[in-house]
């Protein structure tokens, strides 16, 4: 049980880094409360892994420190920690039966055999592995292996955390949902810190309390998943969760207001103090799809579109149109009206996200 | 060019892969096959390509039987779910390599390499090899290669499966557009439903080697001919519920009644399926003959911008998509609201005896 | 239901029977023909049955040689496989030095038999061989040519110097094909290197070394030219395995029959060794419900 610290922390795999772009991880701080259920969540090659590796101990970070409550783990390595991890294709030990793998690494620290077979009852029942404790762990299906892979982290009762590595790429899209739901009762029932590395935000949001998004070796937000849909801290947290993506459009100041390409814009004062309040060159606005009100006439605060296209997805519609020179989109539930080709487009003021340098700023109303 | 199959079996040592497909593909026509793993997707792909003779029946290519025609003497392409490229060639030699063998004079190889690739955003890359390229672009690749020898069948098999779902956002849009413009015959097998709405086009659902219905894909979604398609053909799957229409009422859940509404009025007494979008049951009274139902949540699944919320009572299980986030405790009890107006209705056999209108539909 | 749509095709595999029958049935009919004749002449011969088999396995000389082939054939297999195993375990995982221990190891493997039994020739003298020399040097009275646990001895050691990196070779791609996952879920359950060994390197190894101990068996079960050339059989018989017997039976007395009905009897034992180990090999991962943990 343990609460992870990183302090000051960076990692770069080059032995003489120059530059920020030298870092898999800029530096950083960052704190996973005991007992929480977290996420990272990444496209490929932001460092979440890098990230995990060191939290594992199987990877030394070049900077800064890593702490399990006040206990400065650098230099342990992982037996040493008190980690599990389940890494992305299950590891179980072939020739051991479900029972031998889940006892092995009470075994391996001389647990006395009572307490393991209490300990592996239990975690079995959790599980459902019961009925499969006597087969040899190689002849199960990919997710009864992965549940093993699991389990091997729960028995031990000084584990301070999970780690999960994408453990369910290997799952059969039928069987996810199912394991996600375990996933989140084990972690309500055991009290451990899980921190769950993936690239799908589905499943970040749907297993975790906190999401950590992280894009080229930074954490850019780091919040619930509702606070990454409403409020994204960043541009790119705006762009990678949802589908799709958040809109953004760069302004530049003029004299008296704001200009999108050719487009002036009607903004509340307290918006438009902040963009003039700024040095910075660049700024964007921005606003989810599923906030944007398309109707057929003009009226306060409206702009004329052209509507390109329009994607009937079943029970909605992605309309798709140019403003300002870049590519909008906007929802449309399935019993709204639709007008034919031009259209007046309005951004409720609420979910106008100002972005100065990517990051957003807030705005005082 | 038209494609058309009849009455194909394809019979793998005794088990039956595709049983009793009846297909025509229009000239120009984009068309999605759609089905879950194992459903016959990939054997129907092999059979139009001419890589493996169906058991019976035949392939008809423009008025002609092609049903034993080897697939090197057809003008047919393929791009698979792996990134298959040559990996010693470059990118530009890679989609150049079946114009090589067609023997096309040089100068307009290059044309068309420029085009296809500049097409598929991948010009800057003529000159890298595949191993320097990332998914997605090894995939573009492997699309150009398809493309570019102005094929009469073009067949993907789940060719986005590999890619993170942000790629597969901008291909899906890209691939609508690519097609748009060309002659020929694309076919697109998925499993999943929300590709096969976002592609358009026209959609045949595959379950068990059989064809449930084939049609324009919203048509197909909006009115599916029975339960199984409706069921295979949505994403979450439609919530189907048992009920019993009696005289001037519906009960289902046992104790929960409702009176028959002037559209499910024409149903005669009799046992049924309910069949409600996901998206359809809310967390509010929507109108006034909603029904209200008590349930606990089993889970909340959140992607980023939806929620998918899986709730059930003693007797059945039903999941729910709401528009943005929405975060719910496990067990936690909950009302939630079933319109009466948004019913499909199935009969015992599962054949489709009542869609409901859509509101928005024009 | 199945239908072959293209008999034609059967045609395709006409070479193949052709290249089997002339590679392998016709010689093995030919050696099934003499084994129940006795043949004088061209044009004299008599059916005898099975008559040789029993001659055959009657005779004493032919017992005593199939015994040392199996006590040769086992003990190599004892220390060859382990230390196979051994030797591929230590090697370095990668970098320069990885490419130059795999040029090293595999050099015995390159150098032909007969070879092998001349190099050891040499170095085995006693007056000019610096093995032989060496041992002498020691107080030993080493000579292959007098004492028979010498002959022995030398043999063996003289077939796991050849053929030992071929274990190794195996077992280091068979190491090499195990994700890093496995070792880092290992340390993190806190298993010992034994443990690794046991639960995750040798299970992933079992693929491999049933490859390896296959032809091990059968190259060793049909030595012939090392010992032949640097032993001569001898001292006496002492290190006379089955294919000399045979060859000296066959070729030196012309006894065709007899020597025909052993190459039977020989290629059925290698056969049914094989038979053996295999399907117990594929048994031993099958699941047990018999088996249990607690």
């Amino acid at each position: 049980m343990a609460q992870i610290t990183l302090k000051a922390l960076a990692h770069s795999y080059s032995p003489n880094p120059s530059g920020p772009e030298d870092y898999a991880i800029r530096e950083m701080e960052h704190v996973w409360h005991q007992g929480g259920a977290y996420a990272l969540l990444g496209p490929s090659g932001c460092g979440k892994s890098t990230l995990l590796n060191i939290i594992s101990g199987l990877l030394t970070p070049s900077d800064g420190q890593v702490l399990f409550d006040d206990q400065v783990m650098n230099e342990l390595a992982p037996e040493e920690r008190n980690i599990a991890q389940v890494f992305q294709f299950p590891v179980v030990y072939d020739t051991m039966t479900v029972y031998d793998n889940l006892a092995f690494p009470l075994r391996n620290v001389g647990t006395s055999e009572a307490k393991v077979r209490e300990r592996v009852a239990e975690v079995a029942d959790v599980l459902e592995l019961t009925s499969l404790l006597k087969r040899k762990a190689r002849n199960l299906t990919a997710d009864e292996k992965q549940k093993v892979s699991m389990g091997r982290g729960l028995v031990r009762d000084d584990v301070a955390a999970i780690l999960f590595d994408e453990p369910l790429t290997v799952i059969d899209p039928q069987l996810k949902w199912k394991l996600r739901r375990k996933l989140k009762e084990i972690h309500e029932r055991f009290n451990i810190t899980m921190i769950y590395v993936t690239h799908d935000q589905l499943e970040a949001s749907t297993f975790a309390d906190k999401i950590a998004v992280m894009y080229e070796g930074q954490v850019v937000q780091f919040g619930t998943p509702r606070e990454l849909f409403e409020v994204p801290a960043h541009t790119f947290v705006g762009y990678f969760i949802g589908s799709p993506g958040m809109n953004l459009v760069e302004v530049v100041r003029t004299e008296k207001g704001v200009r999108a390409g050719t487009v002036d814009l009607v903004l509340a004062p307290p918006l438009l103090n902040a963009i003039h309040q700024s040095r910075s060159r660049n700024i964007k606005l921005g606003i989810r799809p599923e906030f944007v009100k398309v109707l057929a006439e003009p009226g306060e605060g409206t702009y004329p579109v052209e509507i390109d296209n329009v994607q009937d997805l079943g029970t909605y519609r992605i309309v798709s149109f140019e403003f300002a020179g870049v590519p909008f989109r906007a929802r449309l539930e399935e019993d709204q009206r639709l007008p034919e080709r031009k259209a007046y487009i309005r951004f409720p003021e609420a979910w106008l996200s100002l972005y100065i340098d990517e990051f957003r700023v807030e705005v005082g109303q | 060019m038209s494609l058309i199959l009849e009455n194909i079996d394809h019979v793998v040592n005794g088990a039956t892969h595709i049983e009793g497909v009846n297909l025509e593909l229009a000239p120009g026509s984009f068309n999605v096959l759609l089905g879950r793993t194992l459903a016959g997707k990939t054997t129907l792909m092999r059979i139009m390509a001419g890589l493996e003779p169906p058991t019976r029946g035949r392939v008809l290519m423009h008025g002609e039987d092609v049903t034993r025609k080897s697939v090197r003497k057809r003008n047919v392409s393929m791009v698979y779910q792996q990134f298959i490229n040559y990996p010693a060639l470059t990118v530009y030699d890679n989609i150049a390599s079946p114009l090589k063998l067609a023997r096309v004079p040089r100068a307009e190889i290059r044309r068309r390499v420029h085009e296809t690739a500049s097409m598929l955003h991948i010009e800057h890359l003529l000159d890298r090899y595949p191993a320097e390229l990332s998914g997605g672009q090894q995939q573009r690749t492997a699309m150009g290669r398809a493309l570019v020898k102005d094929a009469d069948l073009i067949l993907f098999d789940e060719p986005l499966v590999n890619l993170d779902y942000k790629l597969r956002e901008e291909f899906r849009e890209e691939l609508r557009e690519l097609f748009k413009a060309r002659n020929c015959i694309a076919v697109y097998a998925t499993t999943e439903p929300n590709e096969a709405l976002a592609l358009g086009g026209h959609t045949a659902v595959l379950h068990q080697g059989r064809l449930l219905q084939y049609g324009p894909t919203e048509d197909v979604y909006h009115r599916p001919r029975d339960v199984l398609t409706a069921e295979m053909f949505s994403e979450p799957p439609i919530n189907v519920v048992p009920a019993i229409v009696s005289g001037s009422e519906v009960t289902f859940d046992r104790n929960v009644h409702f009176p028959l509404n002037q559209e499910l009025a024409k149903l005669s007494p009799g046992q049924y399926q309910f069949g409600v979008r996901a998206s359809h049951i809310g967390l509010e009274r929507q109108a006034k003959d909603d029904l209200e139902l008590e349930v606990r949540v089993d889970i909340a699944e959140i992607s980023g911008s939806e929620t998918f919320l899986h709730v059930r009572n003693e007797l059945f299980h039903l999941v729910l998509h709401l528009t943005g986030v929405h975060e719910f405790a496990v067990d936690q009890p909950l009302k939630v609201y079933f319109p009466t107006h948004k019913i499909y209705a199935f009969d015992r056999h599962g054949d489709v005896v009542h869609i409901p209108a859509r509101p928005g539909a024009h | 239901m199945n239908k072959v749509y293209n008999n034609r095709a059967w045609f395709l595999i006409l070479p193949m029977l052709l290249l089997v029958a002339f590679s392998a049935i016709i010689p093995l009919m030919t050696v099934v023909n003499y084994s129940v004749q006795d043949v004088f002449d061209a044009n004299t011969r008599f059916f005898t049955g099975t008559e040789w088999f029993e001659v055959m396995l009657n005779d004493s000389a032919l017992q005593a040689a199939l015994l040392r082939q199996f006590a040769f054939s086992f003990t190599i297999l004892a220390i060859e496989v382990p230390l196979g195993i051994g030797i591929a375990l230590l090697m370095p995982k990668r970098g320069w030095q990885a490419s130059a221990v795999l040029i090293l190891i595999t050099l015995p493997l390159l150098i032909p038999w007969n070879v092998v039994g001349s190099i050891w020739q040499l170095f085995t003298r006693g007056d000019i061989g610096l093995m032989g020399v060496g041992i002498r040097e020691l107080g030993y009275a080493y000579n292959i040519t007098r004492n028979p646990a010498d002959a022995w001895a030398t043999i063996i050691l003289m077939d796991v110097w050849h053929w030992t990196p071929l274990i190794a070779l195996l077992c280091y791609s068979g190491l090499r094909s195990i994700p890093d996952a496995y070792y880092q879920a290992a340390r993190i359950d806190r298993a010992s290197k034994w443990a690794v060994f046991r639960y995750i390197q040798l299970p992933k190894l079992t693929n491999v070394l049933v490859i390896g101990v296959l032809l091990r068996f059968m190259h060793s079960f049909m030595i012939y030219a090392e010992p032949f050339v640097l032993t001569g059989g001898g001292p006496g018989s002492s290190t006379t395995f089955l294919s000399q017997s045979l060859t000296t039976m066959a070729i030196g007395q012309q006894d065709l029959g007899p020597s025909a009905a052993f190459s039977l009897i020989y290629f059925l034992i290698i056969l049914l060794v094989c038979w053996v180990f295999y399907t117990a090999i594929m048994n031993s991962q099958k699941d047990k419900t018999t088996q249990g943990g607690a």
